[in-house]
């Protein structure tokens, strides 16, 4: 029975969180290797990309709220999102109409290309924080509770209970469809195609007659799609807040780093990688262990090795990790 | 025009800019707005010297200059009383412990062969030290924390004269930019701002909540001075009698020379950083390390040790933030962790750099100087415009009032513009590079 109790305790507060939190950061860090593999620059606007198109999905969604429109037990944000993807993938297309093409065609350094996105990214956070403000918003509705701890405890009796959220139960779903749609895409398509040959190897793509303004622009339009999902399932899940997107840019490019950058594969892999040891990390056991330990063993303390204020630090302490031992990943990207 | 008179036109363009705001402002807000102009053109030289010089890109401004100021804390105030006796050796113990076990595991990875039996006797030592060092850290940090917790709480500094903090802020920022450019410098660039976008966070994170260290958000208030308070010369007889004599009565007099004494002392050290990185500039070793920013493969191909240098550059460049950090804190009188925003220390000075020109030091203490005036008149003329704008709406529209709340975000749009306009149209800045 205490088995039970602590494997429940520790999907509650462990495994389910994790899995959540790690769908949300595989999402956009894929956004993240896809930029690299294609346009060959690190997107700091990444993390602002995905606030933008949870915006517009928040003021969507207020607006079929408005209305009286819902899905009855799903949140109404599932309804928004496509008018989201859409919005985000015109913002992220004038763009790089506007700016990246330029260097596009000079041929420019990455590393201007990264200057000139952290500017893309101050002026879509100020966009954001213009229209919607920069405080906290709920819009999140329907069910709260797939199962809820109470029903949990009724259901099976044990002393712990297990609640998952109705949130972190689409969180899993949607990034599932997402991936799936985005594997087909990349490996039957034949835009998809030819957005790996580009990737692989420009010179030969290009030969062959690949036109490369059309491969960064779907490249561009799926970044947008998958930011915008990501945004707005990390929102649905903890809470908008335009600065915690930007806060979100260290574990998103630790994801896909430590996955190999331009790897999508890797990138899913790292996202789960980071989320798993930033929950492990700053849960404290005490609880489990209660379970597990024989009678006077119990520990006295939290067990919790790092304050939750700390979980930047653990990204950051796994890329650096990765960055001394294996500085292309675990999945062989392309950078060193 | 040659290129001189038109650097000494833009310089003169930036003092008439500040002497315009004394007039039509007050002395008092022109100087202010000077002071920290002084101490942003430091911390641009220092950026300078990063990008302009080696073409490294550092997102961690924000970091080192935090360090800086947590140097002034540790350097300037008073130890708690019986601090170091309850807690503080424990803490210095456990700390030396932690970096013991570092070193431990770093030894095991060099000496041992490679294999299995190397992987586990690292982890067994990380994971041992870290137990033990926990062990170790959080009594001594419960016994300091428990201090006074109102108005202490915390171990409290050396008690030195804070002018010595200056450079002890430059040196905490050396250190952990060696740290963040040894593991990322080598490797492609975009990973160096991808670490020290890291390590500013973390840094910041941990002034926040290591409350034994400066007390986190409860900010440590009072630092002391390098320059004379102001009731000391207001209560000054001699003090009172002078600025009669130059008809200013004695609360504006004082406030005057108070603000006065740290220009003058930034403006020192400005000067001084400034001749330093022209004759760096102009050096043999500045020669080559613009040799190895413009082809990295033809000055390696010369036996130039390219990531060596990397380092070197990129600790100097740190520590000068470092430097204006601990400056930045000494004017505030304290040192608030809360208020560090990655967009006011880090993106601002990108800012500066590339609009005053990068690769020349004359143009990233006027970029400083000019973006730093901006950056302050930019929201009365932000709020202005939106008045303008939407006075033709009715009075209680809400979209005016929102247009009206709003416009303390039109900062991050204006500088976000201003970078992007000045990279695409005038990539070489104010003062270009020679």
């Amino acid at each position: 029975m205490d088995f039970l109790n602590a494997l429940v305790a520790l999907s509650n507060f462990v495994l389910i969180p994790a899995i959540a939190y790690g769908s949300q950061l595989a999402l956009g860090a894929l956004g993240v290797t896809l930029i690299y593999g294609i346009l060959r620059f690190s997107n700091f606007a990444h993390g602002d990309t995905m606030a933008f198109g949870a915006m517009i999905a928040v003021l969507v969604t207020w607006g079929l709220q408005g209305m009286g429109v819902g899905l009855g037990p799903l949140p109404t944000a599932l309804l928004a999102l496509p008018v989201a993807i859409l919005g985000c993938m015109a913002l992220v297309l004038v763009t790089d109409r506007l700016v990246y093409k330029f260097y596009r065609e000079q041929k420019a350094k990455p590393v201007i290309l990264v200057i000139v996105s952290m500017g893309v990214m101050f002026i879509m956070n100020g966009v954001v924080r213009f229209i919607i403000g920069p405080n906290d918003q709920k819009f999140a509705d329907g069910e709260r509770f797939i199962i809820s701890a109470r029903e949990f405890k009724q259901l099976t009796g044990l002393r712990e209970g297990l609640a998952i959220k109705t949130t972190q139960g689409i969180t899993v779903v949607v990034a599932v469809i997402a991936v799936v749609l985005l594997f087909w895409f990349l490996n039957r398509t034949r835009t998809g195609k030819s957005m790996r040959a580009y990737s692989d190897n420009e010179d030969l793509a290009l030969l062959s007659g690949i036109n490369p303004e059309r491969v960064v622009m779907y490249t561009w339009m799926i970044v947008a799609a998958l930011a915008t999902v990501a945004g707005v399932l990390y929102g649905l899940d903890k809470t908008f807040k335009p600065f915690v997107y930007f806060q979100l840019l260290l574990p998103i490019f630790a994801s896909a780093i430590v996955g190999g950058l331009g790897n999508p594969l890797g990138a899913i892999a790292g996202g789960f990688v980071i989320a798993f040891s930033e929950v492990t990390i700053t849960y404290a056991w005490k609880k489990v262990l209660t379970y597990l330990m024989p009678e006077g063993l119990e520990p006295s303390g939290l067990v919790q090795l790092l304050s939750t204020d700390y979980k930047f630090a653990v990204s950051f302490v796994i890329l650096l990790i990765v960055l001394l031992f294996k500085p292309t990943g675990l999945f062989k990207g392309k950078a060193v | 025009m040659s290129d001189p008179v038109k650097n000494t036109l833009l310089f003169g363009l930036v003092a008439a800019l500040f002497v315009l705001t004394g007039v039509f402002q007050s002395a008092n807000s022109a100087l202010t707005i000077l002071n920290m102009g002084l101490i942003s053109a430091i911390m641009a030289i220092g950026v300078n010297l990063q990008w302009g010089f080696a073409g490294l890109f550092n997102v961690g401004v924000m970091g080192f200059v935090a360090l800086g100021g947590l140097a002034a804390v540790l350097i300037a105030t008073p130890p708690t009383e019986g601090a170091w006796i309850a807690g503080g050796y424990r803490i210095l113990v456990a700390l030396v412990l932690g970096a013991a076990t570092v070193v431990a595991a770093v030894l095991v990875n060099s000496r041992l062969p490679k294999g299995r039996t190397r992987s586990l006797i690292t982890f067994v030592v990380l994971v041992g030290g870290f137990f033990l060092y926990r062990a170790v850290f959080d009594p001594g940090v419960a016994a300091v924390e428990a201090i006074n917790p109102a108005a202490a709480g915390h171990l409290g500094g050396l008690n030195l004269p804070i002018l010595l903090a200056w450079p002890v802020g430059g040196l905490l920022a050396a250190g952990a930019a060696w740290l963040i450019g040894k593991t990322a410098l080598g490797l492609r660039s975009d990973y160096l701002a991808i670490a020290t976008l890291g390590i500013a966070e973390i840094i910041i994170a941990v002034l926040k909540n290591e409350d034994w260290l400066a007390r986190g958000v409860k900010n440590v208030i009072g630092l002391p001075r390098p320059v004379p308070y102001e009731v000391d010369l207001q209560n000054s007889p001699e003090f009172v009698e002078r600025s009669a004599s130059f008809g200013l009565d004695p609360v504006t007099a004082s406030t005057l020379t108070v603000k006065l004494s740290y220009s003058i002392l930034f403006a020192v050290v400005l000067l001084t950083l400034l001749i330093m990185a022209q004759l760096a500039l102009k050096s043999p070793w500045g020669r080559m390390m613009r040799a190895i920013r413009d082809n990295e493969v033809a000055a390696e191909a010369m036996g130039k040790d390219v990531t060596t240098r990397h380092l070197q550059i990129f600790v100097l460049g740190s520590a000068i933030c470092g430097l204006a950090g601990a400056m930045m804190t000494t004017l505030d009188g304290q040192l608030t962790p809360g208020t560090y925003q990655p967009l006011r220390f880090t993106f601002l000075i990108w800012v500066m750099v590339i609009v005053g020109g990068s690769g020349n030091n004359f143009g990233a203490v006027l970029g400083g100087m000019l973006i730093w005036f901006f950056w302050v008149q930019v929201e009365p003329i932000g709020l202005w415009l939106m008045e303008v704008i939407t006075s033709g709406m009715a009075e209680d529209s809400g979209l005016r009032k929102h247009l009206l709340d709003s416009a303390a975000h039109m900062r991050l749009l204006t500088m976000g513009l201003i970078l992007l306009l000045v990279l695409r149209f005038s990539p070489r800045g104010l003062i270009p590079e020679k």
